[in-house]
C-alpha cells in the first residue's frame, strides 16, 4: 500500500513540475507547481516527518505559490514573448545543463561519506518524542542563536521594505484623535436665526 | 548558557541599540533624531571596539560550538567597527544635505555590523550563513537608499539578485558539506575533511562555499556587481562597502577555510590562488580604462582583494597574518581615499570625474599632498604603508610555495600603479582649463582624509602594534 503511496505521489511531483515548465498558460503553471508541492508533502508523511509535511503545505501552498498565483494574475506580462527569447538560448543551456549533468553523476556516482563523518551525525530523538516536539527542543536549545539571528534577519527584511517604498505624504490630512474628541457642539456651529424674506 | 551570553555580549549590546533607536525613531521620531543617532552609533562601535579589543585574550566557544570568540574574531572585529564607525561619521554631511539622513540608515548599518560580528565569530554552517545574510540584506537596503535616483535602485537591485545567487551557491556548497560531514559544525568538519581523503562530494562543497564567499568579496570571477554596485549607491554607502563587509567576508573566507577545511589546505589552496591572480590582473587592467573615481576604486578593490587572497592561498599561519594586516592597511587607506571623494563637491553637487581633479594642488595643496600619500599607499610605492602590505602578502604566498603567485602579483602591481599615478598626475600637472572644486570645508572629512594619510606614513616604524595582534589572531586561527 505504502508502495503504491509511493509511486503515486513520486509520479505526481514530477509530473508536476513537468507541466510547471511547459505549461504555456502562467496560471496553470503555479497550480502545477502546486500540485507538485503537495505530492512532495505526502512523500514527506510517507516518510514519518508530519511536521515538515504540514510545513510546505501551510508555508509553499498556502502562502507561496498563491502569492505567485497573484503575481502572474496581476501582472501584465507576456509569458510568450519571454520563451521566445528563452528558445533562443535553448541549445546552449542544454549544452551547460548535460556537461553540469554529468559532472554530478560523475561526483555522486561515487558517494561516500568522509572517514568519521557517521559518528558525528545528530541523535535520532528518543521513541515517544514527536517530530514537533523534537524541533522545537533543537530550535529553541541547540539552535537559539540562529533562531534570534533569523529573527534580527526578518526584521531587517521588514526595515527595508518600509524604508525604500513609505513616502510620508504632506498633502493628507490626518486623524486627529484628541482634537476630535476636543470638540463640542458650541463651538463647532453657530446657530442663525434666520427672518422670514431676509436671509442672512 | 550565562557565560554564553556574556561571550555575545558586544553583539547583543549593539542589536539592543539598534533596536532601541529603531523604535525611538518610529515613535518620537521623524528624521530629526538620524543626526544623534548617527553619532551615537558612531559612538557605541568605537567603545565596543575598545571593549572588543581590551578584553581577555582567550578563545572561548559558546552556544554549543556555534559562536568563537578567539583572537582572530576579536581582531576582526576591532578592525570593522571601527571602520563602520569612521565611515559613519563621514557620511553624516553628505546624506543630510541630500535629504538620506533618515533613521533607519544608523539603524540598518548598525544591524549590518552586528551581521559581521556573527560572520567573523561563526563556529558554524549555518551561523555563517545567518551573520551573512544579516549583513547583506542591511546592505541591499542602504545601497538603494536614494529611490529616487534610478543608478541607486538599479545598485541595489544588482547586488540582491547577485547577492542572493550567491547565497544560493553559499547554501548549496554548505549542503553538501554537511552531508558528507555528518556535521555543520566547523569543529567537527575539520576532523572528516582531511587532507587527501575529502570524498569527491566534499570536495564540491568547497567548491560551492568559496564561490558563494567569492563573491561576497568581489574577487574575480564573480565580480561583476561590484563596478555598478559602487557606482550606483550613495557614496557613503560605496564607503560602506569597500571597507567593513570587506574586512568581515575577508575573515569569514579565512575561518571557514583553516577552521573547517583545514586539514585539506591542498584541496583549496590552487583555487584561492587562481582567484587571487584573475583579481589581481582584472582589477589592475580594468581600472586603466575608468574615467568615474567610484567605478575606479571598485576595480582598486577587487584587484586588492587578490593580494589580500594571496595571503589566503599560502595556507599557513603567516598567510592569514598577512591578510590580516593587509586588510587593516586597506581599509585604513580606503577610508582615507573616500573622505577624499565625498570632498569632491562643485556647485555643491558631488563630481565623481576624475578629470575634474586636474590641478587640483593649486587650490588645495594640502588635501593633495594626502590624497597623492594614499595613492602612492594604494599602488604600493615604497615608503608607505601599503608597500609592506603588499611585501607581507608577497612574502607569504613565496614562503607557501607559491612563488609564481608572487611574482605575477609584482607584475598586477605595477600594471595598477599606472592608475593610481594617473591621478596624482592630473593633480600636480593636470591641464589648467577644469573649473575648480568647491572649497569644501568640512572638518571631519579633512580630518580622515590627512589622518589616513599620516598613518600611511608614521606606520611604518611599527604599524601600531597591528602586526603583533595580527600574529597572534592568525596563530589562533591555524593549528
Amino acid at each position: 500500500m505504502s508502495v503504491f503511496a509511493f509511486y503515486l505521489f513520486a509520479i505526481c511531483v514530477i509530473a508536476g513540475g513537468l507541466f510547471t515548465v511547459v505549461s504555456r498558460n502562467p496560471v496553470h503553471s503555479v497550480l502545477w507547481l502546486i500540485l507538485s508541492f503537495l505530492s512532495a508533502a505526502g512523500l514527506f508523511v510517507l516518510l514519518g516527518a508530519e511536521f515538515i509535511a504540514m510545513l510546505l503545505i501551510i508555508v509553499y501552498v498556502g502562502a507561496v505559490a498563491v502569492l505567485f498565483l497573484f503575481v502572474v494574475m496581476m501582472l501584465d506580462v507576456d509569458f510568450a514573448e519571454l520563451k521566445a527569447e528563452m528558445a533562443r538560448y535553448l541549445p546552449l543551456a542544454l549544452l551547460i545543463g548535460l556537461v553540469i549533468l554529468m559532472q554530478f553523476v560523475m561526483a555522486f556516482g561515487v558517494w561516500e561519506f568522509n572517514a568519521g563523518a557517521e559518528a558525528l551525525r545528530a541523535q535520532v530523538p528518543a521513541d515517544g518524542v514527536t517530530n514537533t516536539a523534537a524541533l522545537g527542543l533543537i530550535l529553541y536549545d541547540d539552535y537559539f542563536l540562529l533562531f534570534q539571528l533569523a529573527g534580527l534577519i526578518l526584521l531587517v527584511a521588514m526595515i527595508g521594505a518600509i524604508v525604500l517604498t513609505l513616502r510620508h505624504r504632506t498633502d493628507v490630512k490626518r486623524q486627529d484623535v484628541i482634537a476630535q474628541m476636543m470638540r463640542d457642539p458650541a463651538k463647532a456651529m453657530e446657530l442663525k436665526d434666520v427672518k422670514p424674506g431676509q436671509g442672512l | 548558557m550565562s557565560n554564553d551570553i556574556f561571550q555575545i555580549l558586544p553583539e547583543i549590546l549593539l542589536a539592543g541599540f539598534a533596536l532601541a533607536g529603531l523604535l525611538f525613531g518610529a515613535y518620537f521620531g521623524k528624521d530629526a533624531i538620524a543626526r544623534p543617532l548617527l553619532w551615537l552609533t558612531a559612538a557605541l562601535m568605537v567603545v565596543l571596539a575598545v571593549v572588543v579589543g581590551a578584553s581577555s585574550d582567550t578563545t572561548v566557544e559558546a552556544f554549543n560550538g556555534m559562536f568563537v570568540n578567539d583572537s582572530f574574531a576579536r581582531f576582526s572585529k576591532v578592525a570593522l567597527l571601527l571602520a563602520a564607525a569612521a565611515v559613519l561619521v563621514m557620511s553624516e554631511n553628505y546624506m543630510k544635505t541630500r535629504g538620506l539622513l533618515r533613521f533607519e540608515y544608523p539603524v540598518l548599518v548598525a544591524l549590518s555590523v552586528v551581521g559581521m560580528m556573527m560572520m567573523v565569530s561563526a563556529g558554524d554552517l549555518m551561523a555563517l550563513y545567518m551573520g551573512l545574510e544579516l549583513q547583506s540584506l542591511a546592505l541591499y537596503v542602504v545601497a538603494s537608499l536614494r529611490r529616487d535616483s534610478v543608478k541607486s535602485t538599479e545598485a541595489g537591485l544588482k547586488y540582491f539578485v547577485l547577492g542572493a545567487l550567491s547565497s544560493g551557491m553559499l547554501l548549496y556548497g554548505a549542503s553538501l558539506v554537511y552531508g558528507y560531514a555528518g556535521t555543520t559544525l566547523f569543529s567537527g568538519v575539520i576532523t572528516t575533511a582531511q587532507a587527501g581523503q575529502t570524498s569527491l562530494g566534499m570536495l564540491f562543497g568547497i567548491v560551492f562555499v568559496i564561490a558563494g564567499l567569492a563573491f561576497k568579496v568581489s574577487a574575480v570571477p564573480f565580480h561583476m556587481w561590484a563596478p555598478d554596485v559602487y557606482e550606483g549607491a550613495p557614496t557613503p554607502v560605496t564607503a560602506f562597502f569597500a571597507t567593513a563587509p570587506k574586512m568581515a567576508a575577508m575573515a569569514l573566507f579565512a575561518r571557514v577555510l583553516h577552521d573547517a577545511f583545514g586539514n585539506a589546505v591542498g584541496d583549496w589552496s590552487q583555487i584561492i590562488a587562481l582567484l587571487s591572480l584573475l583579481s589581481m590582473f582584472l582589477g589592475s587592467i580594468a581600472a586603466i580604462g575608468q574615467t568615474n573615481i567610484k567605478r575606479l576604486m571598485a576595480y582598486s578593490s577587487i584587484a586588492h582583494m587578490g593580494y589580500a587572497l594571496m595571503g589566503l592561498a599560502a595556507g599557513n599561519a603567516f598567510g592569514v597574518q598577512a591578510m590580516l594586516v593587509y586588510m587593516a592597511i586597506y581599509v585604513t587607506m580606503n577610508v582615507g581615499v573616500f573622505a577624499f571623494i565625498l570632498l569632491m563637491e562643485k556647485d555643491g553637487q558631488p563630481v565623481v570625474e576624475i578629470s575634474a581633479l586636474n590641478m587640483y594642488s593649486k587650490n588645495h595643496p594640502g588635501r593633495a599632498a594626502a590624497l597623492m600619500v594614499l595613492m602612492f599607499s594604494l599602488a604600493g610605492v615604497p615608503p608607505f604603508l601599503g608597500f609592506f602590505g603588499k611585501l607581507y602578502v608577497l612574502r607569504a604566498a613565496y614562503e607557501g610555495g607559491l612563488a609564481w603567485l608572487a611574482i605575477a602579483g609584482v607584475i598586477a602591481s605595477v600594471i595598477g600603479a599606472f592608475y593610481y599615478l594617473r591621478i596624482i598626475f592630473y593633480m600636480y600637472f593636470g591641464s589648467d582649463q577644469a573649473e575648480a572644486l568647491d572649497q569644501n570645508r568640512s572638518a571631519v572629512l579633512s580630518g580622515f582624509l590627512i589622518a589616513s594619510a599620516v598613518i600611511m606614513v608614521v606606520g611604518i616604524v611599527n604599524m601600531f602594534g597591528v602586526e603583533a595582534a595580527a600574529a597572534l589572531a592568525a596563530q589562533t586561527l591555524v593549528q
